[in-house]
């Protein structure tokens, strides 16, 4: 019983990172940008989810407004800084400008909505457990490993199937080319951008019931995604989501066999993934 | 470094604010407190260093801190013993290497005539060596781990909050007296965590304790925990989870279908923090502490009464035990008739110091100089339309062994 419940529960943690890791990913991948702000992302989309909840009475609409908000403001922040840091060598300067970003949002999101612990109850029909005889479980994890795996299948959809995927993929390959063929790479970069923080916000808001809404939050997220990111492989989104799932069941496995080194377990694979595998489970060799 | 930068900015501007308050307050000069009929400046300036988080995790403790100290100085008009009381407050973060550096600049360089505040145990750890040394009467505001008051006790520190046993043991005494004799012990495994748990094990003598759980600190998942709750098939869980650690518990253990099947009682941790953030999902929890904002007292009544015209938001612990640290301050300093040149002095004044708290009565064991007070048993309850902590026993004086 209890190896299963913590089959879940890691699968449904490891959906939550995974939200916050691919967004992460992306925009790594395709626009080579390094994004610190990205956990402040998170808390945004989980602020907001929780102003809607607050004034609607309603958990839903905030699955929508989050990730909308979280896109407007990536919009914004590029059009009116990072692109101006994008392109090879520029790595340090976005370090910076992305760090004083998130550092701006964590006192920006106390202002708002003060210090106080934030969070809401998980909406109907997953305010329930499920009881399957002596096995009981409660609904929202499941609720939030469905959510991954329709992210996981939309974000492939759109990279395989679509025109705007192609292009995000030829911006990634190789931007000068993608130029010289007519593709609009900044237009396009700024898209994914806004994509990759708006899976941050969603992740913030799907999270809110689940985790509750602190200052401090942010970084803790951010740290969660670039363990992800590293261990998965820089830019590929596969490897983010597998990577996700394994620091998902070390988290809730360690909890059951050593909770007081799970911490340390989770630094622990990050330190063994790097040193067998330096690019992360499915990076590329750097050329 | 940054944000260290950002936020003392801040914090100055803050400072300038509470200054000016201070002086209207003084101008105004209206309402006129019980303690002190009409203050009459004779003396120099005198300074209180405020130790008090205004960045990192505790900051909100911090802000109530301050909240309760302004409150009760106003009262008086920022005057004691004749001389007005000038707070100069520094931001103890939550590094106690910061917290000390922070003391260090008010004894050594601002040159205060007495400290208080200090919201985390390890700041007040981290600093006592110092305020020992350099003789400097302090008064810790809500730092609760034992040492303080026992192996690195200072005739010089005050304590006006609480031990972690002081609240945790008659906790533990009250649940194996009423019935419950299997529970389940569950902690936030870190030093408060495990004072807490030690002292809920004295506590509960005899009692069968099923299984121990320790979850790390900052926990996000209490899944496993949750199940080996269900798995040891008790009624009643005892420990202590606080901050997000409560709120992400209570949660959780709503939404597995046990609120209301399996009782919690959890120390001190349910405040009006975390009862904000969880409200209905945190009904029927059982909590010790030594103050209550139902607490039916006339100093209670007024008190609350107070903080919320002044500040439009109900009262927490934090803000009682800073109003309470404030009134020590004055009246040690009235008691010595504000000649503060001699710390001993003022340490034999305030020991002698008792006097009716929001919390009942307030008086100081002479040996550890720790406030010895009654703990309540609490459960959230609605009344009124109001989520909140109801006093549902009176747990008796209790005093930290030292």
């Amino acid at each position: 019983m209890e190896y299963l419940s913590a089959l879940l529960n890691g699968l449904s943690y490891g959906m939550l990172l995974f939200l916050l890791g691919a967004g992460l990913s992306l925009v790594f991948g395709v626009g080579r940008f390094v994004n610190l702000a990205h956990g402040g992302l998170y808390i945004i989309g989980g602020y907001v989810g929780f102003t809607v909840f607050d004034r609607l009475d309603n958990f839903w609409p905030g699955m929508i407004i989050g990730p909308l908000v979280g896109a407007g403001l990536g919009l914004a922040a590029d059009l009116l800084v990072l692109r101006r840091l994008h392109g090879h060598g520029r790595e340090p300067d976005q370090v910076l400008i992305t760090f004083g970003l998130a550092l701006i949002i964590a006192d920006a999101t106390r202002a708002g909505w003060g210090g106080d612990i934030r969070s809401v109850r998980a909406p109907a029909p997953f305010d329930r457990p499920l009881e399957v005889g002596e096995f009981i479980y409660p609904t929202y994890p499941l609720f939030i490993i469905g959510v991954g795996l329709l992210v996981l299948a939309l974000l492939w959809l759109l990279l395989q199937r679509t025109r705007l995927g192609a292009m995000i993929r030829a911006a990634a390959g190789d931007p000068q080319m993608a130029q010289v063929l007519g593709i609009p790479t900044g237009p396009v970069l700024r898209l994914t951008f806004a994509l990759g923080v708006a899976l941050a916000a969603l992740g913030g808001v799907v999270g809110l019931p689940r985790l509750a809404l602190a200052p401090g939050r942010d970084f803790e997220m951010l740290l969660l995604a670039l363990v992800v990111v590293v261990i998965g492989g820089l830019g590929r989104i596969e490897g983010a989501f597998w990577a996700s799932l394994l620091v998902g069941l070390t988290d809730s496995y360690g909890k059951l066999f050593f909770p007081e080194f799970t911490v340390a377990m989770i630094f622990g694979l990050l330190a063994l993934v790097l040193i067998w595998r330096p690019e992360g489970l499915l990076g590329r060799r750097a050329a | 470094m940054l944000g260290n930068r950002v936020s003392r900015r801040d914090f100055l501007r803050f400072g300038a604010g509470l200054a000016v308050m201070g002086l209207a307050a003084c101008q105004e000069g209206g309402q006129q407190p019980a303690a002190s009929p009409t203050p009459v400046v004779t003396g120099p300036p005198l300074k209180v260093g405020i130790i008090e988080p205004n960045s990192g995790v505790f900051a909100d403790l911090g802000r109530d801190q301050i909240n309760g100290f302004n409150l009760y100085l106003e009262k008086v008009n920022f005057v004691a013993g004749g001389r007005r009381i000038q707070l100069v407050v520094e931001d103890e973060t939550a590094d106690p290497a910061t917290a000390l550096t922070k003391a260090r600049k008010l004894i050594e360089a601002d040159r205060v005539d007495m400290l208080a505040g200090v919201i985390s145990s390890a700041s007040a750890l981290a600093m006592r060596d110092l305020v020992h040394q350099s003789r400097v009467f302090t008064v810790i505001s809500n730092a609760s781990a034992n040492d303080i008051t026992r192996a690195r006790k200072s005739p010089y520190i005050f304590r006006v909050s609480n031990t972690n046993y002081q609240m945790a043991f008659p906790l533990g005494k009250w649940l194996i007296d009423n019935g419950h004799n299997r529970i389940v012990l569950m902690f936030a495994d870190y030093a408060a965590g495990r004072e807490v748990a030690d002292a809920l094990r004295q506590g509960f003598g005899s009692g069968e304790i099923v299984d121990t759980i320790p979850f790390p600190l900052g926990n996000t998942d209490f899944s496993s925990v949750i199940d080996r709750i269900r798995a040891s098939r008790v009624n009643m869980v005892a420990g202590f989870a606080a901050g997000t650690d409560a709120v992400i518990f209570l949660r959780q253990f709503a939404q597995a279908g046990l609120a209301g099947r399996i009782q919690l009682a959890l120390h001190d941790s349910v405040d009006r923090a975390e009862l904000a953030a969880v409200g209905r999902d945190a009904l029927g929890v059982y909590t010790s502490d030594f103050w209550a904002p139902t607490l039916d007292n006339p100093a209670n009544r007024q008190f609350v009464d107070e903080y919320r015209r002044r500040y439009n938001e109900e009262p927490s612990r934090y803000a009682v035990a800073a109003y309470d640290a404030a009134r020590l301050l004055v009246e040690t300093i009235n008691a010595v008739n504000g000649d503060t040149s001699d710390p001993d002095r003022l340490v034999r004044a305030a020991e002698t110091i008792r006097f009716d708290s929001p919390r009942g009565l307030f008086e100081f064991d002479p040996t550890t100089h720790h406030v010895v007070q009654n703990i309540y048993l609490r459960q959230v309850r609605e009344q009124g339309g109001r989520v909140t902590n109801v006093v549902v026993s009176d747990l008796g004086r209790i005093r930290d062994p030292g």
